[in-house]
């Protein structure tokens, strides 16, 4: 396959950073993604050029660090999956691909297609936790019996990665998704009942102060989520902070 | 109180409480306007009716006003806020392929609205207002059929009517049913309610089309 590429290439935070056009031969459409731009970079530093920043770790789905906007959207054409799982094969010879960094204020570009996304840090660390007596009489967290439903929801709210193309994807770049997420994974578990009220509150508080928008319940996060995380943890989280705040 | 009013959140929630108030508002509109058609004096009673009761002139309509004022001004506060959180924007940004389109214009909807509503307020409540205060007329129970039915005479007026109540419904096929999540009632009732939300989305405006073209239609032979 013979590809066009359009790279945002940015030397630092600071500088202004442009489009810049490529042309890439011989990917296979069993090729990841990420392997496709391996390629491109062999190709840059061969050429004696600066090879194009992008996030990645693990490489199967797992970590959240790819990140990048494919063709307008967040890891590219393909649903329910991150870069590192979309296949070359889902694009045909001769294609341009235009490929951005996730856009959101609270996620600025550091280089190239490399954002900061250390604003998810904040946010879950701002009440992401639960208080567990660790000083040796650890209670085992299979002691207290969960009801099956809850622990299913809860489980599935805790499979979110931290990836971020909800923020990518939403036209508002709003972080309410990923948050929302996070506070689910502990406001249906009995060990999440203890902070529950200053969890939503401050997580909320944080994700206002990082700069993200607010959510127009478009939908755009759920659908482009490589983990099908659910719009109800949104509604959750809304409920969970009225009531946080009706209460005092 | 205040780490409330200024959150993203509590934000959303005012927005979802004065739709779902403009929402009840429209229907009440609407029942009232539609005895326009299948019962004149009757539009003619309920019309005078609002137009003289004191609970109507001093208590409903102040908040209905206030209504739409919070409703508008908050949406244009988000809507600012919004863009500020991307402020570089994308190359390339396939909004279609992740969100319905209704889901992402509802300012451009809202501002379309809002433009009618000027034009509906200068029709109708500014023309009350100089009937009853600066001209200083007196009670008459039965204008009201005819004033409405000569609006709808001139077809500009008639189609600007139409294109409103279009995207209206436009408006209201996302909004309605989306302020149900803003409030987080989401339950086992989610289904059955979205799919209200979708008939009342397309069958109020629709109505309101139909009056008017009703109107247009069948003018008043002097
Ligand atoms: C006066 C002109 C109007 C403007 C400028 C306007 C603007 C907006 C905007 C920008 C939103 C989306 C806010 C967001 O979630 O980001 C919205 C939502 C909404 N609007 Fe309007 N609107 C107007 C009139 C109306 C009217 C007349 C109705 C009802 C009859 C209405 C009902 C709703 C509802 C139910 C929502 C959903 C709230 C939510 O998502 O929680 N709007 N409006
Ligand atoms: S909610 Fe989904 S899209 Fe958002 S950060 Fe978590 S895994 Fe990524
Ligand atoms: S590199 Fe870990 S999810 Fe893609």
């Amino acid at each position: 396959m013979n590809l066009k590429l359009k790279v945002w290439r940015q030397s630092d935070a600071h500088a202004k950073g442009k489009m810049v056009d490529y042309s890439i031969s011989g990917i296979d459409g069993d090729m990841s993604f990420l392997e496709m731009l391996d390629i491109l970079n062999e190709n840059l530093i061969n050429e004696g050029k600066e090879p194009v920043e992008f996030d990645h770790d693990c490489r199967e789905g797992i970590c959240g660090s790819c990140s990048l906007h494919i063709n307008g959207e967040p890891h590219g054409p393909d649903k329910f999956i991150t870069t590192c799982q979309l296949h070359m094969r889902k694009f045909k010879d001769g294609d341009t691909i235009v490929i951005e960094p996730f856009r959101a204020t609270a996620f600025p570009v550091i280089k190239d297609l490399v954002v900061d996304r250390s604003s998810f840090d904040r946010i879950q660390q701002a009440g992401g936790y639960i208080s567990v007596n660790t000083s040796g009489n650890t209670v085992d967290a299979n002691a207290i019996p969960v009801q099956k439903e809850a622990a299913d929801t809860a489980m599935d709210a805790a499979t979110c990665i931290g990836c971020g193309a909800c923020v990518a994807a939403c036209k508002n770049a709003s972080a309410m998704l990923f948050t929302s997420a996070k506070v689910s994974q502990f406001a249906l578990l009995p060990q999440g009942q203890v902070e529950a009220t200053e969890r939503v509150k401050n997580m909320v508080r944080q994700m206002d102060l990082e700069g993200f928008g607010n959510c127009t319940n478009t939908g755009a996060c759920e659908l482009e989520c490589p983990k099908g995380i659910s719009l109800d943890n949104i509604a959750r989280m809304n409920r969970e902070y009225l009531k946080a705040n009706l209460k005092g | 109180m205040s780490a409330l009013i200024s959150s993203s959140i509590a934000r959303k929630v005012v927005m979802a409480l004065s739709g779902l108030f403009l929402v009840l508002f429209l229907a009440q509109h609407f029942t009232i306007n539609l005895t326009s058609v299948i019962a004149p004096d009757t539009f003619n009673e309920w019309s005078h009716f609002m137009g003289y009761n004191p609970l109507v002139q001093y208590i409903l309509q102040p908040i209905l006003v206030a209504g739409i004022i919070i409703h508008f001004v908050m949406g244009i506060a988000l809507e600012i806020q919004n863009n500020r959180s991307r402020k570089i924007g994308y190359v390339r940004y396939n909004g279609s392929a992740n969100a319905p389109w209704t889901s992402r214009n509802m300012i451009i909807t809202g501002l379309v609205v809002l433009a009618f509503l000027g034009l509906h307020m200068y029709d109708f409540w500014v023309h009350e207002m100089a009937y009853k205060y600066l001209e200083g007329n007196p009670e008459d129970p039965t204008r009201y059929y005819a004033e409405t039915v000569e609006k709808f005479e001139p077809i500009w007026r008639t189609v600007i009517y139409v294109i409103a109540f279009v995207l209206l419904a436009l408006h209201l096929w996302h909004g309605f049913s989306s302020s149900f999540q803003s409030m987080g009632w989401n339950n086992k009732y989610s289904a059955g309610l979205q799919t209200f939300t979708k008939i009342y989305a397309i069958a109020i405006p629709a109505g309101f089309v139909f009056i008017a073209l009703y109107h247009h239609f069948n003018p008043i032979t002097h």
